[in-house]
């Protein structure tokens, strides 16, 4: 396999996630880059939005900020963020890149404070954005994280996000639109989607020279294994040389080499 | 079954008629508005207003509006934090440096952080302290807020935030949807005392336009009892007239029109100058230590009369010249 390292490898099976034809909001970095990857790749269909308004650019390079002008350099449309939140609502957009500080067993997103007591935060994060919206409305919620106990903790201290919240059913029951959550969690050591039953955790594929008990080592909580457990498929030269060639040829993302 | 509550702070009335009445006292003539950032700052924001800044942060933001109005130390000000993050940093500069207390009161979507850049240090100080309340929002649910209230209406429902904490800490109700029965959430109108927005063009009589990405300054614009724009151009009334479709804003929101180019800077102006990030670094280093602050407001805030000289210290005409060919990719 030829040699990459982790934010690479991150990127590239990101990509592989999204289809041709599809719609997907993505903030800066990395998940910029695994969409400008996949149109490069097998979704050269695939329409990119930006939460500020941005619709459909030609990215000449990475956007600093969702709300930079690069987000619609020779865009579709450039329009409000009441627009594309809207778009999402009417339930057009597939896919919807997020992150966080931690995530739990139910892919229940924080970024909003660290902490016991609300009132007293450790430490004050920034808050949804509109990382809540996108991840209540959008169809499906696709993570990119690295892997470690800090973040992958059984509860999170702030449901800033909604994942599967506290189990299934629960998303429909608080209201929130049918047929929508988590679908993949993408960190440097493996592939973790949800169990269809108890909507928990599920680890899919580990990426290659890693073990399961690396994976678990690094989770604050039980994580659930497929019956069908996969090793990720490398990427390709052709994929990586994309990546490194026209995706982020500055190295802002993947690191210089 | 009982509907949910949040159980945050609702700071503003979302009284359609309150506003109607404030409204209707609007002036509605085609006046001159023209006048300085001071004055503008000094006539329209009084002490107590909740303020809404336009603009994504770091992307078409009123950087003259927001530094003038911590150098006037105004207090006890509210604040719409939707996708707050330079501007949001500024404004953190009159909390907790020995000026009183600038804001007392956040309705929080994005505050603190810069995107991609990192955390503020100092933001997060003052959000920590606990002298500022704070109620939790998202970026939809405040711009969602802001179109109620364009729309002179009292409340809006939305299909996002529910079940969550973010849902618990904000002040957004659970109804059920009176002719399909679903459960919806209903975010309250927001009608801020005062906005400020930055514009490409604007007429002396305050119709607007914005190139690129409106984010929600349209309903922005809209909700606010007094508007204050800064333009990057001041153009007359008939180069408004030749193309009515691009006005974005028109002169019977607006309530002063200070002309300023550059004015976005340290920010981005879509089709004019790109971000300028050593600076907006540089001033993330100097947070990290009260003292190395307080040299950098003093530097950039204080001992300067105007946003002009703020643009001259940073490196002036040449640097914006330098921020245009990165916009236009021109390097």
């Amino acid at each position: 396999m030829p040699s990459c390292n982790a934010q690479e490898l991150m990127i590239c099976v990101a990509a592989r996630l999204l289809e041709d034809n599809a719609m997907v909001v993505v903030g800066t970095g990395a998940p910029c880059a695994a969409a400008m990857l996949a149109q490069m790749t097998a979704a050269p269909g695939l329409t990119l939005m930006f939460e500020a308004g941005g619709v459909g650019p030609r990215l000449p390079r990475m956007p600093i900020s969702v709300g930079d002008s690069r987000t619609f350099y020779q865009g579709l449309m450039a329009t409000s963020m009441n627009d594309v939140m809207e778009t999402c609502q009417r339930g057009l957009v597939d896919y919807t890149f997020l992150g966080g500080a931690q995530i739990d067993v139910y892919g229940n997103l924080n970024s909003t404070m660290i902490g016991e007591d609300y009132q007293q935060p450790r430490v004050r994060l920034p808050g949804s954005g509109g990382a809540n919206d996108l991840g209540s409305l959008c169809r499906r919620i696709l993570v990119l994280t690295p892997h470690d106990r800090r973040r992958f903790v059984e509860r999170v201290d702030f449901v800033t996000t909604p994942g599967y919240l506290h189990g299934p059913g629960a998303r429909e029951a608080a209201g929130l639109p049918r047929g929508t959550g988590p679908h993949k969690v993408v960190t440097n050591l493996a592939v973790l989607g949800f169990d269809q039953d108890s909507k928990r955790m599920c680890v899919e594929a580990l990426h290659p020279e890693v073990s399961l008990e690396e994976v678990r080592a690094n989770t604050g909580f039980e994580l659930l294994v497929s019956p069908e457990l996969s090793e990720t498929p490398a990427p390709s030269d052709e994929e990586l040389q994309i990546l490194r060639e026209r995706v982020d040829p500055q190295g802002y993302i993947i690191g210089r080499s | 079954m009982a509907l949910n509550s949040g159980s945050g702070p609702l700071f503003s009335n979302p009284d359609c008629d309150v506003a109607r009445e404030r409204f209707g006292h609007k002036s509605k003539g085609m006046a001159d508005k023209r006048r300085s950032v001071a004055d503008a700052v000094r006539e329209l924001i009084d002490d107590g207003d909740y303020l809404a800044t336009g603009g994504f942060g770091g992307n078409r933001i009123a950087t003259a509006v927001i530094h003038e109005i911590v150098r006037q130390k105004k207090q006890g000000l509210g604040l719409a934090g939707h996708t707050t993050t330079h501007d949001f940093q500024v404004l953190c500069s009159g909390n907790l440096t020995g000026r009183g207390q600038l804001l007392n009161r956040v309705d929080a979507a994005y505050i603190i952080g810069l995107e991609a850049r990192g955390l503020s240090p100092h933001a997060r100080r003052v959000m920590e302290s606990g002298e500022v309340k704070i109620c939790e929002w998202t970026n939809y649910t405040l711009a969602l807020r802001f179109q109620a209230a364009s729309m002179g209406v009292p409340f809006l429902p939305v299909r996002s935030v529910a079940g969550t904490d973010t849902f618990q800490h904000s002040a957004a109700r659970a109804v059920e949807c009176p002719f399909t029965g679903q459960l919806l959430t209903a975010v309250p109108a927001l009608f801020p005392d005062v906005a400020a927005i930055h514009v490409h063009q604007a007429d002396r009589y305050g119709n607007c336009r914005i190139r690129g990405t409106s984010v929600s300054d349209w309903f922005v614009a809209r909700a606010a009892h007094k508007v204050i724009v800064t333009c990057e151009e001041l153009v007359e009334e008939d180069v408004i007239r030749e193309d009515p479709t691009s006005t974005v804003i028109p002169f019977y929101c607006v309530d002063a029109v200070c002309e300023v180019p550059g004015g976005s800077y340290p920010g981005n102006m879509p089709y004019a100058y790109f971000s300028d990030e050593e600076h907006l670094r540089a001033w993330l280093d100097a947070e990290r230590e009260p003292g190395s602050h307080e040299e950098w407001l003093s530097r950039y805030l204080f001992e300067v009369d105007s946003f002009d000289e703020y643009l001259e210290k940073c490196g002036g005409r040449k640097r914006l010249q330098e921020l245009r060919q990165e916009e236009l990719l021109d390097v």
